[in-house]
């Protein structure tokens, strides 16, 4: 029998929480920015309680000297600015035996579940140390006493704060510097003093979160337009182009809601550039009549949906893969579209470029599906080199005479004119329609036209990019999971595997179409267990339905919005693989 | 600003380019004597007056009998979905300023499922011209009352009228932020002619709400053929004078009623000479 093994990679977790106003985000940034620069890597995730503004807020950082984008298991050292509602957090921040907490003693005691954790506990006087340097923040000074524990040599920490907060001026700089300096020396002793064991590097490395890579891959595509209306936790996206889209030629629009955004995304690109939205789950909901009519007119359109807990308002700031069915199905209609989505931050550069070119070279709609974890982490990884995928629109010829927008061609792809161009106007329609444009309700053109938007998508070849396969020699057993559940099954994977198993892992990217037969290739002759964060088992049931895995395979679904970690599969990886004995 | 034109309009008639080139071969669905037909002859006419290139002109709709008019024009149409199409030009011209966009549709399609977008496209007052051929009724479903029926008229679905009160398009348009309010009537062709090449030349969102019998479900509105005056108001640039006429008229005053210089909402358009230079500078932001 395989014994769960402890998932953890020679990691680092810090936690900070404290409510509004503490800075606590504040800690985590600097701190990221610093590990890095310090030639390590390392991944932070942010919660926060309802409140718009002012609320507790919590950050949670994994460190490593190698890439890294998965959750601690628990945290080695939490520091607390105050107490104030941490019940909140406690799910996302677990503490054991091993974690050290250091809080604030001139205020409240340590609520009871963290006295029972058996966790270290550190009282200091922050609060007072805050009146010893006129201007200071108490953030800063547990800024200093986390450098000092973990051994983090203060030139990173300096470097990375006038970074983060260079905008306020050099009086806040060295006011920070001089309370992180005091903070170092409230604990001398360092209890998790790991840097010194672990291999920096020299490279160059960014510091990017998902939504802001995937903003950068469709920049990368050469994206001009990006019409939306603000929804958590996809806005960061828009955020992110706004200032950086102009510089390229391009433009974002503001929406007065996700009807106009989608239909603005398709009069952009029905005139001639390559644009995108990004939402959520309810924008989504509002946006699928359009998508059909991108569909249908044969308009190129890149939809980003970073998914978060639902239905209806749900859990607008945390992260569950539970629109699935909705990307897949959401449409009336035969409505046959593609499907992507991202296993992890690093690749979400490349894989957003992949989306909108597929969109600008199969003229139809593309949605790339994210979610809040992926959206709104934030790591340090290699530079992302740049690639050409070649995938462009195809223009009709320059002398082109009786011109036929929705002509049936060898790989169901027309040529689309560019609107300016004489002589080749068109009607692009919602409607059924012939291959002219001209409306038509007659079966044999809704048989050719439907067909042809189904063939272009069906025999467009993907090449590598649909899926990421490892596969182990001699594998019994096929584990399949997708999105931001990847990177946590990927690592309980490779640990079971040190452990002596044979499983192999297929993080599937395309979704729709779905590549049936590639996937049957990877299981035959083994046992495949699918892994998803919803409550249904969508994934599941969408591979079974289309008999993409035996129907004895088994499924490992449970919702959001607590994220996998690399044990918590693992555990239920073994369980399975029990009961299958 | 531009002011209404002296020409008159019998003048209209054109040497150099026919109106007749913008048609397409596609025939119109529509039920004989429809107002819609002199909707269509009278923008034909319009755009050859202006002699604009037919591959210039990008003519955005919704759905309804009023939304299939891009498909009878050989320029660049889309033909969308119902009542979003104001969205989908918005989209349009930000990308393509060079284009002249035009939107037409009915009056469902613009101030009932599209009343949102209607609202902002107004406040936004891009340089889009909006031609809504207000029938007051839903033609294409076969008649329903729309906004902007009256709330006595008793049909399938509403046997005892609407009981709801009149939507006013040009007042809205007026406070919403429009920048050309003007009121036409398909049985003027030639008034009707002359306010689109002035809504068109307009810099500006630019509405002309056209009163256009149903005939088949409206079918007393052929009267509206002896109560309708052409052209008989002046354009004004002041809100409260032009909320004046807007609100005192009864409805069957035609012309421009308000025409103001208002700020045109253009978003950026600055092609980028070096894009990956500009690129590798935006990605350096993420070096740690
Ligand atoms: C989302 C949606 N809802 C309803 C319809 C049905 N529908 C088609 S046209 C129309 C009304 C059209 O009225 P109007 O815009 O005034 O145009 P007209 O036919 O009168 O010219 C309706 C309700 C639709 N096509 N789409
Ligand atoms: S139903 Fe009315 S609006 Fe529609 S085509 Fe016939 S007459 Fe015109
Ligand atoms: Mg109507």
């Amino acid at each position: 029998m395989i014994q769960p093994v402890s998932a953890t990679q020679d990691n680092l977790a810090i936690s900070v929480s404290g409510s509004g106003g503490t800075g606590a985000v504040t800690v985590g940034l600097i701190l990221l920015e610093a590990i890095a620069k310090a030639g390590f890597y390392g991944v932070m995730t942010r919660s926060f309680g309802p409140q718009i503004r002012g609320g507790e807020s919590a950050v949670m950082l994994n460190l490593s000297d190698h890439p890294i984008e998965t959750l601690a298991e628990f945290s080695h050292i939490h520091l607390a600015l105050d107490w104030l509602k941490f019940e909140r957090f406690s799910d996302e921040i677990p503490l054991t035996q091993d974690s050290l907490v250091i809080y604030d003693n001139s205020r409240e005691k340590p609520p009871g579940l963290v006295e029972n954790s058996g966790a270290k506990l550190i009282g200091i006087g922050l609060q007072n140390a805050v009146k010893t340097i006129k201007g200071s923040r108490m953030n800063m000074f547990a800024l200093g006493i986390l450098t000092q524990q973990i051994g983090l040599d203060l030139t990173f920490i300096e470097a990375a704060l006038k970074r983060t907060l260079g905008k306020k001026g050099d009086d806040v700089i060295s006011t920070s510097l001089e309370a992180i300096q005091a903070g170092m020396r409230m604990i001398p002793d360092s209890h998790y003093e790991k840097l010194s064991h672990w291999h920096p590097t020299q490279k160059p490395r960014w510091n990017i979160s998902g939504n802001e890579a995937c903003g950068l891959g469709a920049l990368r595509g050469g994206l001009k337009l990006a019409a939306a209306y603000p929804i958590t936790p996809a806005t960061d996206i828009v955020e992110y182009l706004a200032p950086r889209i102009e510089k390229l030629g391009g433009r974002v629009l503001i929406a007065e809601d996700e009807l106009a955004a989608m239909n603005m995304v398709i009069g952009g690109s029905f005139g001639g550039l390559p644009s995108m939205t990004a939402t959520s789950g309810p924008g989504f909901s509002l946006m699928t009549e359009a998508m059909g009519l991108a569909i249908a007119s044969e308009t190129p359109a890149l939809v980003v949906t970073v998914m978060r807990g639902g239905p209806s308002t749900g859990i607008p700031t945390k992260s569950e893969q539970t629109d699935l069915n909705q990307v897949l199905y959401g449409f009336h209609g035969e409505a046959p579209h593609v499907v992507i989505a991202p296993l992890n931050v690093q690749e979400m550069v490349t894989i957003s470029q992949w989306s909108l070119g597929l969109a600008e070279a199969l003229q139809t709609l593309v949605v790339e599906v994210s979610d809040q974890h992926l959206g709104q982490s934030r790591v340090i990884i290699d530079p992302i080199p740049p690639v050409d995928f070649n995938l462009k629109r195809l223009r009709p010829p320059a002398t082109t005479s009786d011109y036929q927008r929705y002509e049936l061609t060898q790989e169901a792809v027309s040529p689309i004119a560019w609107p300016g161009t004489p002589d080749t106007q068109y009607t692009a329609d919602g409607l059924e329609h012939t291959e002219t444009g001209k409306p038509s309700s007659m079966a044999k053109e809704h048989q050719q036209q439907l067909t042809k938007r189904a063939q272009k998508i069906t025999q467009h070849n993907y090449g590598e990019h649909w899926a990421k396969v490892t596969e182990t020699l001699n594998a019994t057993v096929l584990v399949i999971t997708w999105g931001s559940s990847y990177e946590a099954v990927r690592i309980a994977v490779e640990a079971l595997n040190q452990q002596g198993a044979d499983i192999s892992l297929l993080g599937l990217r395309l979704l729709m179409p779905l590549q049936t037969e590639q996937i049957q290739a990877v299981a035959k002759d083994k046992t495949v267990i699918v892994i998803e964060q919803n409550a249904s088992g969508q994934l599941f049931h969408y591979l079974l339905s289309d008999n993409a895995i035996p129907r004895n395979s088994q499924s490992i679904a449970e919702a959001g919005p607590i994220l996998f970690k690399p044990s918590t599969v693992q555990t239920a990886l073994i369980h399975c693989l029990e009961g299958l004995k | 600003m531009t002011h209404a034109s002296q020409t008159p309009l019998e003048k209209i008639t054109v040497k150099t380019v026919k109106p007749t080139e913008y048609l397409s071969n596609v025939h119109p669905v529509w039920c004989p004597g429809c107002g819609h037909f002199f909707i269509l002859r009278a923008l034909t006419k319009a755009l050859a007056w202006l002699k604009l290139p037919k591959e210039q002109i990008g003519l955005v709709s919704g759905i309804g009998c009023s939304s299939r008019l891009p498909a009878y024009l050989n320029v660049y149409g889309f033909h969308g979905v119902h009542g979003r199409a104001l969205a989908l030009a918005s989209g349009l011209k930000a990308n393509r300023p060079d284009l002249t966009v035009l939107v037409a549709g009915g009056d469902g399609d613009g101030y009932s499922i599209g009343g949102n977008h209607f609202i902002h496209a107004c406040r936004r007052n891009m340089d889009i011209t909006y031609i809504v051929m207000d029938n007051e009724v839903y033609g294409m479903t076969k008649g329903q009352p729309s906004p902007t029926t009256p709330a006595e008229w008793q049909s399938k679905l509403t046997p005892q009228g609407t009981g709801v009160a009149r939507f006013n398009p040009m007042g809205i348009a007026l406070a919403a932020g429009a920048s050309f309010i003007a009121r036409g009537f398909s049985g003027d062709p030639n008034g009707l002619t002359k306010l689109m090449t002035e809504a068109i030349q307009h810099k500006g969102f630019s509405l002309i709400e056209i009163k256009s019998p149903c005939v088949t479900f409206r079918p007393e509105e052929k009267a509206w053929q002896k109560s309708m005056r052409s052209l008989n108001v002046s354009p004004s640039s002041n809100p409260a004078e032009a909320a004046k006429s807007i609100y005192s008229s009864d409805g069957f005053d035609t012309g421009i009623f308000y025409q103001a210089d208002l700020p045109v909402y253009e978003p950026t358009n600055t092609p980028c000479e070096n894009p990956a230079d500009v690129l590798a500078e935006i990605e350096k932001e993420l070096n740690v």
